[in-house]
């Protein structure tokens, strides 16, 4: 699998990462190299061979749907680069109705 | 008495007995970090006020009844693990100056156990690396010898054990993250089985794969740090809700008809002859006390590097989503959201951005069956592997890692022969199994080599009594690193 520079500039935009020239032509060369060594998967025959995404068999956990203290709010807003009246505070993602 | 010498459990007796006190103790840690850890750069962050606090309070209930299993002792802590009040960077400046407002489980454990928090000790960005060098702020030295890496991604946590800047301390083994560098530094490292270790509060890597684990200078340290910090979870979904062991009691040293399987495809081209010697060496020790040697095959061993960098970006790609400088971390502003969320993500270092985008790639609209879905059948594959082979025998015996400690720089630029350092502690992480390493040895250069011991699903107790029953017959242990005796 070799990838071209539109895959990469394409995979970061998906993952929200803004790559510049050399990282573009470096990602594209190791991307390229890992997945060239994942393609020996491909030998295997998984036919009727079932996923397994965890190392033990999971349950859902389900609790009581009740109310418990949480963090005062100030604590959780301490680490905001931003924040106002008790909120995080971003920039505007909807245009302003007149 | 040379404080900084005592093993975990002897400094515990020490304490209990009187002959020094947890004060005492932590201001000999704080004058040897200040003199050592400018050379071998463990510690991200130093806890000095806090666990000098600490210290005269535990001081305070040393003459209790039934003091703390690790009542005054200072243990360091990696900085992926959260701990209130105490800056958490995960070694990237995207959680640059982060103080978690609560306690990660573990470290709550910890605390309820009495330990001191010494600091918090350096790792590769989000755990993503094999030597310290992915840390965005530094890279640690290998106290046994400078100029080579301590093994990662929990490297900062094994050279404070190493060196003696900490009695023991905790990491994060997502893919051999604590067995690897354990290896390198010359001490017993502990993956504990999926679910054993809450993982509330740990700065998420990739989810079915994490597991905190322990640090010791030898088998009962690694195993009295465990032994704090496993148990159940409520707040941890994988957490499992079993019965926890006496694993201190569990070290007997027994091993007369223990079945040890050996995988004749862990012994490939690529092992060091020194690595491949010493680890030869300690199997047939393990025979002559009185354990049945027994070849087995792993077959689908060569798949578990593939899987694994195919499965653990996936997971990442999801979990690192989260940092978009909105809750924590800095923020780096652009004109509108989006670039605010791209200026601010050019903070991860380039190796979470590579997994990242492998990640994200393997589960892209297209790609998905052909990668990530294909890499989790063959984890199907490699499991069935170890649940036949614990038909046939009790534990399995291998190298940890192929080589011993590598120079610093000498991996960077090639991220694959990076991965390849962790060809043989992967499938564990992949599968319900635990494993650990422990000390069977040195190369030519003087460097430490790891023998790994895998058990089944919640055996710690059988390979922890595995590495002791050894280390009792060989006191590899007992070797330091020649800057810790100077």
């Amino acid at each position: 699998m070799t990838l071209s520079r539109d895959d990469v500039q394409k995979i970061a935009s998906l993952a929200r990462l803004e790559l510049d020239e050399d990282e573009i032509t470096l990602y594209r060369e190791q991307l390229s190299a890992i997945l060239a060594y994942a393609e020996r998967l491909e030998q295997l025959d998984l036919t009727d061979v079932p996923p397994t995404s965890s190392a033990l068999t999971l349950k859902n956990v389900l609790r009581e749907d009740v109310a418990e203290p949480s963090l005062p709010v100030e604590d959780v807003l301490f680490n905001a680069a931003f924040h106002t009246e008790n909120q995080f505070k971003i920039q505007a993602v909807l245009d302003e109705v007149a | 008495m040379d404080i900084s010498s005592l093993t975990l459990t002897e400094l515990r007796q020490a304490l209990r007995n009187g002959e020094t006190t947890s004060v005492r103790v932590t201001e000999a840690l704080l004058s040897r970090i200040t003199a050592l850890d400018n050379d071998i750069k463990s510690y991200l962050t130093i806890n000095d006020e806090m666990a000098l606090e600490e210290s005269a309070a535990a001081d305070g209930q040393l003459d209790r009844e039934e003091p703390g299993s690790l009542l005054g002792i200072p243990i360091a802590v990696k900085d992926i693990i959260s701990t209130r009040g105490i800056e958490t960077t995960a070694g990237s400046r995207i959680l640059d100056g982060f103080i978690p407002p609560y306690d990660a489980f573990v470290v709550n454990k910890l605390k309820e156990a009495g330990a001191i928090i010494i600091g918090k000790t350096n790792t590769d960005e989000f755990a993503m690396g094999s030597s310290t060098e992915n840390s965005a702020f530094f890279t640690t030295r290998n106290p046994w010898d400078l100029s080579r890496v301590p093994g990662g991604s929990s490297g900062g946590s094994a050279a404070a054990v190493s060196a003696g800047l900490a009695y023991a301390a905790l990491g994060t083994d997502t893919g051999g993250s604590v067995r690897q560098p354990a290896s390198f530094c010359g001490l017993v490292g502990l993956r504990p089985t999926y679910g054993r270790v809450s993982r509330w509060g740990v700065v998420a890597f990739a989810s079915s794969l994490d597991q905190v684990g322990p640090f010791g200078r030898d088998v009962a340290d690694c195993a009295a740090l465990f032994q704090a910090v496993a148990g159940y979870d409520k707040r941890d979904s994988t957490s499992l809700d079993v019965p926890v062991p006496d694993y201190e009691a569990e070290l007997t040293g027994d091993i007369s008809n223990l079945r040890i399987g050996i995988p004749k495809e862990y012994y490939i081209e690529g092992i060091e002859a020194d690595v491949r010697a010493a680890v030869e060496g300690a199997v047939g020790r393990l025979g002559t006390l009185g354990a049945d040697i027994i070849e087995i095959s792993l077959p689908h061993t060569e798949y578990a590097l593939p899987v694994y960098y195919l499965i653990a970006p996936a997971e990442a790609s999801a979990n690192l989503a989260r940092y978009d400088g909105i809750r924590y971390g800095p923020r780096i502003e652009g004109g509108d959201l989006l670039e605010s969320y791209k200026k601010t993500r050019a903070l991860f270092g380039p190796e979470a951005k590579r997994r990242i985008m492998l990640g994200t790639y393997a589960l892209s609209a297209g790609y998905y069956d052909a990668y990530y879905g294909r890499a989790l059948k063959v984890r199907t594959l490699i499991q069935n592997d170890f649940l036949r082979a614990f038909e046939k025998v009790d534990i399995i015996a291998t190298p940890t890692s192929p080589t011993t400690a590598f120079k610093v720089g000498e991996r960077v630029d090639d991220p694959l022969s990076m991965y390849l350092a962790d060809i043989f502690t992967l499938s564990v992480n992949l599968s319900a199994c635990c494993g650990l390493s422990v000390p069977c040895g040195f190369d030519d250069q003087g460097l430490p080599i790891g023998l790994q011991l895998i058990g089944n699903t919640l055996q710690e107790s059988t390979i922890l009594n595995a590495a002791y029953a050894y280390e009792q017959a060989t006191g590899w242990h007992r070797a330091r690193p020649s800057l810790v005796a100077n």
